[in-house]
């Protein structure tokens, strides 16, 4: 299949690379390079475990049983539960979504549903150890995610405020 | 520290693949295959975004990206990033590897913080290419509209707190 966005992607960092290669000179260019390599294999061994606990959990841990738990609970428990969920369960946009889907079939309200995602997306364990701790480093990711834990809660309450108040209906 | 993550993860992953087994050899094997597969699918993907970012970052004038996205652009910076990052197509390797390619050639960090929140958030081509079919409209909609303020307000607690 092809990929436009890694296409785009590449022809970019073609770009790149010749225009440090021709503007900075030989060495300059070999320093940078060995520098991404560097940081290439420093991801490797996480990329790799990321996968794999990803296709675990998808196979130990039933879309149906979480979704039982989160939708049975409601008030603001219900908003905690599915935030820790986000935040625990891996995976890319090809699971989560059907897990969020499966939280509304039980039972789950909106609100509920847009705090998991919202977890998931910005505070997910997996994708910050896997994919933003190399390239940020530990200081910048811990005080991102610092900063970014009360959002997936206010997410949720903004979500049913919009729900009750007639502004959003979800059928 | 990356050693200390290394083994942490591999814990995790050491912990999910024993549970694997308890329940049979045929669903270890599932599991092991499943990720290996994904990550040899990964594989070209970080190799391009990696040594991209580290040219792209480099090949950046600094001084370009200093009135519009630097620790004083402000708000300003903030809504430009926002915006770029509603825009920017494509996983976790290509949104991560422009925010640090932002960060390394001088973007401050509210600002960078607000790119890959309002890309995790309502990047435009995973809502259409990934959400839309997969949860219903309606509902994809409601999420995105209430995540608006939130790359605000990582933004405005990262200017407050001015960490990192």
């Amino acid at each position: 299949m092809f990929d436009w966005s890694t296409a785009v992607i590449t022809a970019i960092a073609v770009a790149a690379a010749a225009t440090v290669y021709l503007r900075d000179g030989r060495e300059h260019f070999i320093a940078i390079l060995s520098g991404d390599f560097a940081l290439f294999g420093d991801m490797l061994p996480k990329v790799l475990a990321g996968c794999l606990i990803g296709a675990f959990v998808t196979l130990i841990l039933p879309r149906e049983l979480v979704a039982r738990w989160v939708g049975h609970e409601s008030g603001f428990a219900g908003l905690l539960i599915a935030a820790l969920f986000g935040f625990i369960l891996p995976g890319g946009p090809i699971t989560i979504y059907p897990v969020a889907g499966a939280f509304l079939l039980m039972g789950a309200d909106a609100g509920a549903v847009v705090a998991f995602i919202t977890c998931w997306t910005l505070c997910g364990y997996t994708r910050a150890l896997v994919w933003e701790l190399p390239f940020f480093g530990a200081h910048f990711v811990l005080w991102r995610i610092a900063e970014a834990l009360p959002l997936p809660i206010l997410a949720g309450l903004l979500a049913r405020v919009a729900v009750k108040t007639g502004l959003a209906r979800i059928s | 520290m990356t050693l200390a993550v290394d083994i942490l993860l591999w814990a995790v992953v050491g912990t999910l693949a024993f549970l694997a087994a308890l329940r049979g050899r045929i669903l270890l094997h599932t599991g092991a295959r499943d990720g290996a597969i994904d990550f040899l699918r990964l594989l070209p993907r970080i190799a391009i975004g990696v040594i991209g970012s580290g040219f792209v970052a480099e090949a950046l004038p600094r001084d370009a990206i200093g009135p519009w996205l630097g620790p004083g652009s402000g708000l300003l910076g903030v809504v430009i990033a926002t915006l770029a990052g509603a825009l920017t197509p494509g996983g976790p390797v290509i949104g991560f590897s422009i925010g640090a390619a932002m960060l390394k050639s001088g973007a401050g960090a509210p600002q960078v913080i607000a790119y890959s929140t309002a890309w995790a958030l309502y990047a435009v081509h995973r809502l259409v290419m990934w959400e839309a079919p997969l949860m219903p409209a309606r509902l994809v909609w409601l999420r995105a509209a209430v995540s608006l303020p939130l790359p605000f307000i990582a933004a405005a607690s990262a200017m407050l707190l001015a960490q990192p």
